[in-house]
Order: structure tokens, then C-alpha cells, then sequence
């Protein structure tokens, strides 16, 4: 979690919103959350589990 | 009744001597079908006592929908850490950082991390990362589903 949020603060360009996955049951089932973490950046990739930094930030970018 | 421990309120009062600007927890609420805003604003509300870099400001999502929208937020309970820039006394940043629902259990831990980066602590990313994200030229929503256990 503690990633995307220092990622949207370094950039200008990124915003990352924590979600409680319970609380918003259509938002899970949008995304198919199956297991957490799981981060979801612009609606196109897809990133599963903690990852280190250096690979979290690579998926991250992977679509831009 | 407070939420944490009075061992724990003395650790964060420590650790939040380090905010060298003020915080602001912007917190999105609506009175109607909002089950946990009550929860999210209790825990909220731990905060501001343990520093006076903490504030937290309500907002009603249905009747303050401008500045909802503003932040892009239509769901309650919604947190937006934003900052006060050090330039301008009037002017508040928004540090792009959001939690949607009450962060309660682990999530309480990513609240007071993400408070102390926005608070002036420097990043925790290494140079690489940061050179990367300096290129980084179109909006990028991150969306990092949790739960509280």
C-alpha cells in the first residue's frame, strides 16, 4: 500500500487511493479482488500480491 | 473513548514531531447509508490531539458536492490527505493520496505513514524509482485494495 501512495506523492501525474475492499463489495467485484493486496492502475493492469519496489514500480508503469 | 492505547498515543505524539507542515485529512461523509463514516471519523479523530500538524476538516459529500467533485471523490467514507504549502499560508495542496473506507486495523498504519510523508518526511523510494516516476507524463490512477486484517 505504502508504495502507490509514496509513488502518487513524488509524482504529479499519480494518484493511488487505498480501498477497503469489505466496505466496498461492488468495487471488489469490479476488479475481481480475490485476495489483497491488489492494485489496480488505470483500470489496465493488474498487480498481485506486495512486490518489492523495484518490480512494484515497473508493473506500475507497465501501461504507460 | 479513545481507540488507542495510551503507549500507543505516546509513540505517534513522538513520531509526529517530525511533521515540519501542517496535514490536513480532508474526510468526505454523508449521514445517509454510510455505514462505517462513523467509524472512519472516530478513528480520525485520534489524530489531532497527538499534534497540532493534524487537522481534520469534514466534508459533506452530498451537500458539498463541488468540492467533492473537486478531489474527485463520490463515495463516503473518503480520506484525502492534503497539505499546507509552505509558500502560501492560504493555499492547500492536494498530495494526490486518497483512502477510500475506514482505516481501521492495518490500514491505520498506512494513515500514519502516509500523514508523515505528506507532513514532510522525505520519500521512502530509492533514486531509481523516483528518476522513473519523474518521466512518468500521463494520469495514472492506482487503485491498492486492502482489507483491515
Amino acid at each position: 500500500m505504502s508504495l502507490a501512495h509514496e509513488m502518487a506523492f513524488a509524482s504529479p501525474n499519480i494518484t493511488s487511493v487505498a480501498v477497503e475492499a469489505t466496505e466496498f463489495p461492488d468495487l471488489a467485484r469490479k476488479y475481481h479482488v480475490s485476495g489483497v493486496p491488489k492494485t489496480v492502475v488505470n483500470d489496465e493492469v493488474e498487480i498481485l500480491g506486495a512486490l518489492p519496489e523495484d518490480a512494484f514500480v515497473d508493473q506500475a508503469l507497465s501501461g504507460s | 473513548m479513545a481507540l488507542l492505547s495510551p503507549a500507543d498515543q505516546q509513540s505517534l505524539r513522538e513520531v509526529f514531531q517530525q511533521l515540519s507542515r501542517r496535514v490536513r485529512l480532508l474526510f468526505f461523509t454523508q449521514t445517509i447509508g454510510c455505514e462505517t463514516c462513523v467509524q472512519a471519523r472516530e478513528i480520525l479523530d485520534e489524530l489531532p490531539p497527538l499534534s497540532d500538524q493534524i487537522v481534520v476538516e469534514e466534508v459533506n459529500l452530498v451537500l458539498e458536492k463541488e468540492k467533492a467533485a473537486r478531489f474527485g471523490i463520490d463515495r463516503a467514507p473518503a480520506i484525502v490527505l492534503a497539505y499546507d504549502d509552505a509558500e502560501s499560508a492560504d493555499a492547500i495542496k492536494d498530495s494526490r493520496i486518497r483512502f477510500l473506507g475506514a482505516p481501521a486495523g492495518y490500514e491505520f498504519g498506512s494513515l500514519v505513514h502516509a500523514v508523515l510523508l505528506v507532513g514532510g518526511r522525505a520519500s521512502a523510494l530509492g533514486a531509481k524509482s523516483l528518476e522513473r516516476l519523474a518521466a512518468v507524463d500521463k494520469p495514472l490512477t492506482m487503485q491498492v485494495f486492502t482489507t483491515p486484517t
